[in-house]
């Protein structure tokens, strides 16, 4: 008995220790300067990972991986097309999350780092769209059809990330940005699911999902690397971006404060 | 309960919210989100006889036959439940091919045919190399003699 | 290397879809270091001309 009321109190410190350790984490996640310092010292290590990764997935893409059966060299698009659909969608759930977070702790880094996203998940979108397009012409005879769910939802998603930049910026305060724009970010994440599964709850000219599901995936291993690294290196790209982005938005927001001007004098003292 | 509660609350509504009117639209728009109507729907009279609609399925083999002379082609729509036949003049997208999908776009004369305007190939999630694709067309044909 | 070149007969497409992503990501790198400058730089000014003009003018002696 004494033996097992040992260990619990043991795992019951060791949780309250875990918790306290999280808010603890959380609350610096609030302080501007630890913020501003933490994306300075990952952001080069997301750039190297993404050139890396970019070079060799290009690479894999276009010259090591086979041609597809039915389509050729055409399919090859795929490496460029899917992460960057991907990362649209990846990019939406960290601007939502984040608006979300700042909304509910009244959080400006939260709110930050939902700006940042913003832009990068909008260009995310438009590479999908046109790189699917031009994907489309030739393999199903189009560029771009105006009834398709999965078209249409991936259209969608730029619209969204498009009214919350427009949003914004129709705001003075700034602190009323943050707060309207987070409710339209969230209210558009139902849009995610959408686009996930719209081919498989409508019929679409767009293809059922190859990799994203739970059964193997459906494409042979020489043809899935490549793209696994590409994918892995568009969100490097988009990590490195992230915390430049944000940066320069700590600043925008901080540029008058006390540590800022310290930062600077630091720098060029 | 405590501002940050409260807000936490909003969050929670508008999402649920969001989800719950999301899903009612989309039930009531069902019919407007399917690009293409199945054979098996068209012959069970659920595909629209006044205006133009998109009919999808796959080409039947050895259904293809072009009209000597011009550039009509006649294939079947099937969804191995029902086949339609479909007659078209233009050109075909790459992928067009017996055995791979097909969306056509048209409408339906009084024989129970369909005539098409604009032919779209629809390819399924498989992507494999030729010498994979040879292999196993090769195992399913061995299993099924 | 001819052959790598025309892609199967989807040059176009292949060359085209590659090209407008590599300048659409080299497009966003530019521009996230020019928003990082942009405002490195007026955080540079306002800190001068804040410091220049709050300070008072006791202290700048001493």
């Amino acid at each position: 008995m004494a033996f097992i009321r040992h260990n619990l109190v043991r795992i019951v410190n060791a949780i309250s220790l875990l918790n306290t350790n999280f808010w603890r984490w959380f609350h610096q996640l609030a302080s501007p300067p630890h913020v501003f310092a933490l994306a300075g010292r990952v952001c080069p290590w997301f750039a190297g990972l993404a050139i890396i990764f970019l070079v060799a997935g290009t690479y894999g893409g276009l010259v090591l991986a086979p041609a597809d059966y039915l389509q050729g060299d055409g399919f090859r698009i795929i490496y460029v097309h899917v992460p960057s659909a991907y990362l649209g969608m990846l990019a939406y759930m960290v601007m939502a999350s984040s608006a979300a977070i700042g909304f509910i702790w009244r959080m400006k880094m939260a709110h930050g780092l939902a700006v940042s996203a913003a832009p990068l998940g909008a260009w995310f979108t438009v590479l999908a769209l046109v790189t699917g397009g031009i994907w489309g012409k030739p393999m199903w005879g189009t560029y771009w059809q105006w009834a398709d769910a999965r078209l249409m939802s991936e259209l969608m998603l730029l619209f969204l990330f498009l009214g919350y930049m427009v949003l914004r910026a129709s705001f003075d305060d700034r602190d009323k940005a943050d707060r309207i724009s987070a409710i339209l970010a969230v209210v558009g994440v139902i849009n995610i699911p959408i686009i996930h599964y719209s081919v498989e709850w409508w019929s679409t000219l767009h293809q059922g999902p190859t990799i994203a599901k739970l059964d193997e995936p459906s494409i042979t291993m020489d043809m899935l690397m490549p793209l696994l690294i590409m994918i892995i290196g568009f969100t490097a790209f988009f990590g490195w971006l992230l915390c430049k982005r944000l940066q320069g938005e700590i600043l925008k927001r901080e540029r008058q404060t006390r540590w800022v001007d310290g930062l600077i004098k630091g720098r060029t003292a | 309960m405590t501002a940050r509660q409260n807000r936490m609350i909003l969050i929670g509504l508008v999402v649920t919210g969001v989800t719950v009117s999301a899903f009612l639209a989309l039930q009531a728009f069902e019919e407007n989100l399917l690009f293409f109507f199945s054979p098996a729907q068209v012959a069970a009279g659920e595909a629209p006889t006044d205006r133009t609609f998109r009919l999808g399925g796959m080409v039947l083999e050895d259904s293809i036959n072009r009209e000597i002379g011009s550039l009509t082609l006649n294939f079947i729509v099937t969804d191995y439940t029902a086949s339609i036949p479909v007659s078209y003049t233009g050109v075909l997208p790459d992928l067009f091919a017996e055995n791979q999908g097909v969306v056509a776009r048209g409408t339906l004369d009084n024989q129970g045919g369909f005539i098409a305007e604009e032919i779209l190939a629809k390819h399924d999630e498989n992507y494999m190399p030729p010498e994979v694709a040879e292999a196993l067309a090769l195992s399913e044909g061995s299993q099924t003699p | 290397m001819m052959e790598f070149m025309l892609m199967g007969g989807y040059a176009g497409y292949v060359w085209s879809a590659y090209g407008i992503t590599m300048l659409v990501l080299v497009a966003n790198v530019w521009m996230a270091y020019r928003f990082h400058a942009k405002w490195l730089k007026r955080a540079q000014e306002e800190g001068m001309t804040k410091v220049s003009t709050r300070q008072p003018r006791v202290r700048r002696i001493s």
